[in-house]
Parts: structure tokens; C-alpha cells; sequence
């Protein structure tokens, strides 16, 4: 399981890389397994004002259709067009080019309750417990 | 085994055909003279010829390649693949009612409309409701026209209530019914069982509450002990509860919707009350109301008047016409052929059966595949591959081991809320010594998941075609043969 040190992680399974006061989104290496062959990718709207915790795309797999939750709030600037004519980008490269959309942050504290990569390590050793 | 087949397309010469015109004996006209040219074909249609015994053997072909409830145990969790008796087919087909015109006379249908008025009267007592609506011809039409009802009601009080509460666990028609009827969707998360999270319910309700839909048992196939409970929280706040039928197998002849507080409730007739099913149809989703929803239910009505039986239009607060003429009348005749055999009794024992068949199938493979919730189930049972997983065994390999050894697979990745879940649903129909058989071959895979995994996950090796391609259907659908 790839967990990049570098980043910051949501208990949804979303992957933040921060620059500055923008950030990179994208589903973690874990989500892309658990989802299976992704089919499509419904991306948001450059423009769009994401509220943390509510859903901003869909990514349907030949198991299942799931929302990708706003790990945290601010206004899309920014979406990967490639993934709809090559959704199966995000389960090859599910931190580089299968990143989802660039948000610019709101509010920064927001960043604060995220998870390292060794908080999310954890998380997904409890999931795997039940 | 039988190998892939070429489309008819590809059967065939130029020039052969299956059937022998006689001589035409009325003076031939061309198609220029009777045709405009802008609506005539520039190149012959792309037609088969193929010689009559071709085309018998390729559709004969096709037809063996078919599994169905008559072919085999099908247990298909959350779809009620139960045996349908012929009778009831054979019934459907009595002339009076398979060569009925939707636009008789009344007066020449009585015996129909009597059927479908002691229908919806059966229906009504099995459900707990206070009358019943036959047009739906489908489970979410059912759940639409449910909806429909409920916001003709609340607007006919005055209140502009838009929101419709659907715990995650739910059928993903639920959302899908209430998005169609232009009301709003809240989401309420679980409980890890599938059961009704009473505090994210009591968060959810309010002003604007037009309904909470449940399905009971649960998507999960367990009762949902609260109902008492989560009904009080839905009415105390003015919201109406609708249930959703899906899993009424498990409680039929036992325990009533409108006794547990729902207002509006459908059945799917094809699931529960036997009749085709599966690609069969066509389906029938009947509902039935509480008495203050009675004056909103689409018409027309079936009234009896005296000994006379008579369709009423006439219902000023109806929300109108769901279905051209009354809902699929075939199928209505099947499910009274079926609930009459049955009687009060039988329709009871069945859902005994149906759960202690899924009990029985859960107590068998308990040890061998992971059981994620610890109580009785009720008409189908959860169990998961996470046993398997360290093997590099997954669910959807289980699934296509199972088609080895020729059973239909049971639901797979459903409920969404459980990981890798495997979902059984044995039905009652099914004899002790076929649960045994398919038991037994459920353990025969989990053997070899310890000893070579690579026989799953390289499976179906004996069907006529191997593992699909999903990924790229779902990415690149071909949906059209071409030359």
C-alpha cells in the first residue's frame, strides 16, 4: 500500500498535497484498490465552492458508484480533464496523474485536521480490523 | 461446453430464407408509387438470411445458454429468485383474462375488475393498509407514486414539505424515486449493522420532513428492531413513513407494515408474491395507503357498488394517472392465483421458510467465510471474502468460481456499507438437500482459496465465455453490431 510521506490524508480516503494556499486532490492508493476498475469520473465545476465534508465528484467503478468527499473547503480552480476520456488513470497513478481537481483553501486551519501519512497508516490498520 | 456463437448476422448466404412466400394475388404496385422518395431506403436493409432450421438452432442456442430459476438455485440476495408455480401462469392465460381489451365495457369485465378489487383487498390486509393501488408497474414506480401521494398530501394541509430522509444502507432506487418526484435527499449514515442510527434520525427530521423511506428487514437482511421508535420520530415531527417492499418476504402473514407505523408501503409482485422475474417481467409494484392518503391515489379506483364493480375517475384530489389503463394486469392475475393457493397459512409459512433457509445457509458457512454481524438474519444473509483476502481471493472471484460448478451466484457488493459482501438468498422454495449442495461447494471454495487460489481467481473456466472485461465494457461500451 503506497502512502506518500509527503501528504496529508482525509478518513474519506482523499489525499491533499499542499502548495502555498492551494491544494491537490485526488482518492488514495487504498481507495482506488477498495473501488476496483474505475469507469468515470465526474468532475466538479471550476468555480465551484466546496464546504469540507460534502461531496464535489463521483467516481464509479464496475462495483460502485461513490462520492469523493472535500477534505476541505475552498473554490475549485482547477480540474483533471483527463480522467474522462482516462478514468483508469486514477488507479494507475492515483497520486500523480489521477489527481482530481486543484482547490484554493478558505480556511487554512482547516489543514490542521487532516491526517499524516502515519495517522492514516493507522486508520487504515483499524478498518482492516472489523 | 457450448462455444460463443456467431450473431445471426453472420449465419447464412445471400439469397436463403426461412420462409416460402406464396404467389401475391392482388396486382403489384412499386414501392415508388405508393412511397414518398424521401422516405425510401437508398441501400436494402441489412437483413439475416439464414435458412429456417438456422435460425431455430441459433436461437434454441441462445435459449440453453440461459440460467433462470428453472434451470437452477438461484440466490440472488435482495432479488427474491424464488420458483414461481406454473398454475399461475397457467391461470394468467385463462381467455377471459389474457383476450380482456383494456377498453371493454365494464359491464363485459366484472370478473377482471372483481379480481383486481379482491387483489388490492388481499393486499391491504397483508400490509396492514387501509387500501391498495394496483397501477404501479414496478418497485420504484411503486416508491414513486408513494411519493407523489405523500407530497399531495402534505401540500393538501398546506405544508411545503420537500425533504426525504434515506439511511446510506438503502436500495439506491430510494434516492433515485425521491430525486425523479423533485424532492430533496437526506442522507442519514448506519449503524454498522444497516440498522436506523436513531440519534443521526432524530437530527435529520424537522419542519420540512416529508417522509423517511426504510426498507424492514434492512438492505443487510435484519429486522429493524427501532421501527417503533423511528416511526413516533417521523410522525412527531409531521413527516410520513414509506416502506419499501423489497424485502417483504421475510415478514408476509407475520408482521404488517402498517402495524410497525408506515403510511405508505409497495410490494414488488414479481419478488414476493411469485411471479416472473428477472429479465421475465413484466414487473407490478403495488401500494397501499393509510386512510387520510386515499383521496390522492392515482386513478382510476376500482369501487364497488352494490354487487357491481365499477373504475371511478372521478377523484378530484388524485394525483392522476400513473400507468395507461390499470398497471400489468397479467401479472396482478398471477399474484392472486398465488396468493390464493397459498392462503393465510401458507404465505406465512413461506417467509417462516425463506428465514430459516437463510439462517441455515449463514450457521453452515459461518466458519469458513467471515460473518460480519452476530444475530439471526432474516430471508438472506451477509457473509464476506475477508477470510480469503490474504489467498488474493476476492468476492467477484468467488462469484465466478460458483458459476463452475453451475449455480448462480449470489448478490455481490451489496449492501454497499459492507466490504466485499457476499449476499445470500436461498428463498423458501428451495429443498434442504439443495442448500446442502450449494453449502457444500461454498466450502469446497474456500478449501481451495487455501490450497490454490489460482482455480478462483482464473475462474469460470467451463462457461462459454471466461472472465469479462468489465473495466473496458463500462469504459468503451460497444452497443452495436456492425459488418
Amino acid at each position: 500500500m503506497n502512502i506518500p510521506q509527503e501528504l496529508k490524508y482525509s478518513k474519506d480516503h482523499e489525499w491533499v498535497k499542499v502548495e502555498g494556499n492551494r491544494v491537490t486532490i485526488g482518492i488514495t492508493d487504498y481507495a482506488q484498490q477498495q473501488l476496483g476498475d474505475v469507469v468515470f469520473v465526474e468532475l466538479p465545476e471550476v468555480g465551484a465552492d466546496l464546504t469540507v465534508g460534502g461531496g464535489f465528484s463521483v467516481v464509479e467503478s464496475v462495483k460502485a458508484v461513490s462520492d469523493v468527499y472535500a477534505p476541505i473547503s475552498g473554490k475549485v480552480i482547477e480540474v483533471n480533464e483527463a480522467l474522462v476520456d482516462a478514468p483508469e488513470t486514477v488507479n494507475q497513478e492515483p497520486y500523480d496523474g489521477g489527481w482530481i481537481a486543484v482547490v484554493e483553501v478558505a480556511d487554512s486551519s482547516e489543514l490542521n485536521e487532516l491526517l499524516s501519512s502515519d495517522d492514516y497508516e493507522k486508520l487504515l490498520a483499524e478498518e482492516g480490523d472489523h | 461446453m457450448r462455444k460463443a456463437k456467431a450473431l445471426l448476422f453472420e449465419l447464412g448466404q445471400p439469397g436463403r430464407c426461412a420462409v416460402d412466400l406464396p404467389q401475391c394475388d392482388v396486382p403489384e404496385e412499386t414501392s415508388e408509387n405508393l412511397i414518398p422518395a424521401k422516405f425510401l431506403r437508398k441501400v436494402p436493409a441489412a437483413l439475416p438470411e439464414v435458412s429456417q432450421q438456422d435460425l431455430m438452432r441459433h436461437y434454441t442456442g441462445l435459449s440453453q445458454r440461459n440460467f433462470g430459476v428453472d434451470s437452477g438455485f438461484y440466490p440472488l440476495g435482495s432479488c427474491t429468485m424464488k420458483y414461481n408455480p406454473k398454475i399461475n401462469e397457467d391461470v394468467s392465460r385463462y381467455s377471459g383474462f389474457a383476450l380482456a381489451h383494456p377498453l371493454q365495457d365494464e359491464s363485459t369485465v366484472q370478473g377482471a375488475l372483481e379480481l383486481l378489487y379482491n387483489v388490492e383487498q388481499y393486499l391491504a390486509e397483508i400490509a396492514g393498509m387501509d387500501a391498495v393501488s394496483m397501477q404501479p408497474v414496478a418497485g420504484a414506480h411503486g416508491e414513486l407514486t408513494g411519493l407523489k401521494l405523500i407530497r399531495a398530501y402534505h401540500r393538501h394541509r398546506g405544508e411545503n414539505r420537500t425533504k426525504v430522509i434515506v439511511p446510506d444502507s438503502a436500495h439506491g432506487t430510494n434516492p433515485a424515486s425521491a430525486a425523479v418526484c423533485g424532492l430533496d435527499i437526506v442522507e442519514i449514515k448506519s449503524n454498522s449493522d444497516g440498522s436506523v442510527d436513531i440519534e443521526a434520525l432524530k437530527n435529520a427530521v424537522g419542519q420540512d420532513t416529508a417522509a423517511l423511506m426504510l426498507t424492514n428487514p434492512s438492505t443487510l437482511g435484519m429486522f429493524e428492531t427501532s421501527i417503533k421508535e423511528i416511526a413516533e420520530i417521523v410522525h412527531d415531527a409531521g413527516g410520513l413513513l414509506y416502506y419499501d417492499g423489497a424485502n417483504a418476504n421475510a415478514i408476509m402473514g407475520i408482521i404488517r407494515p402498517g402495524d410497525m407505523g408506515f403510511d405508505v408501503v409497495h410490494f414488488n409482485l414479481h419478488k414476493t408474491f411469485s411471479t416472473p422475474h428477472g429479465g421475465g417481467g413484466p414487473g407490478s409494484g403495488p401500494i397501499g395507503v393509510k386512510k387520510d392518503l386515499i383521496p390522492f391515489l392515482p386513478v382510476p379506483v376500482v369501487v364497488k357498488q352494490g354487487d357491481r364493480l365499477h373504475l371511478d375517475e372521478e377523484r378530484p384530489l388524485s394525483i392522476g394517472k400513473v400507468h395507461a389503463f390499470y398497471g400489468n394486469f397479467g401479472i396482478i392475475v398471477r399474484a392472486y392465483a398465488y396468493i390464493r393457493a397459498l392462503g393465510p397459512d401458507g404465505l406465512k409459512q413461506s417467509s417462516q421458510d425463506a428465514v430459516l433457509n437463510a439462517n441455515y445457509v449463514l450457521s453452515q458457512l459461518k466458519d469458513d467465510y467471515y460473518a460480519p454481524f452476530e444475530r439471526f438474519c432474516m430471508h438472506e444473509c451477509i457473509l464476506t471474502s475477508k477470510n480469503q483476502k490474504s489467498a488474493g481471493v476476492r468476492t467477484l472471484d468467488i462469484a465466478k468460481r460458483l458459476l463452475d460448478y453451475g449455480y448462480h451466484p449470489p448478490t455481490i457488493y451489496f449492501p454497499l456499507i459492507v466490504e466485499e459482501a457476499l449476499m445470500i438468498e436461498p428463498t423458501e422454495t428451495e429443498s434442504k438437500e439443495t442448500l446442502d449442495s450449494f453449502i457444500g461447494v461454498m466450502r469446497k471454495i474456500a478449501e481451495e482459496a487455501k490450497e490454490d487460489a489460482s482455480l478462483i481467481t482464473n475462474a469460470p473456466q467451463t462457461t462459454v465465455v471466461g472472465r469479462l472485461d468489465e473495466a473496458t465494457a463500462a469504459r468503451k461500451p460497444v452497443v452495436k453490431w456492425k459488418a
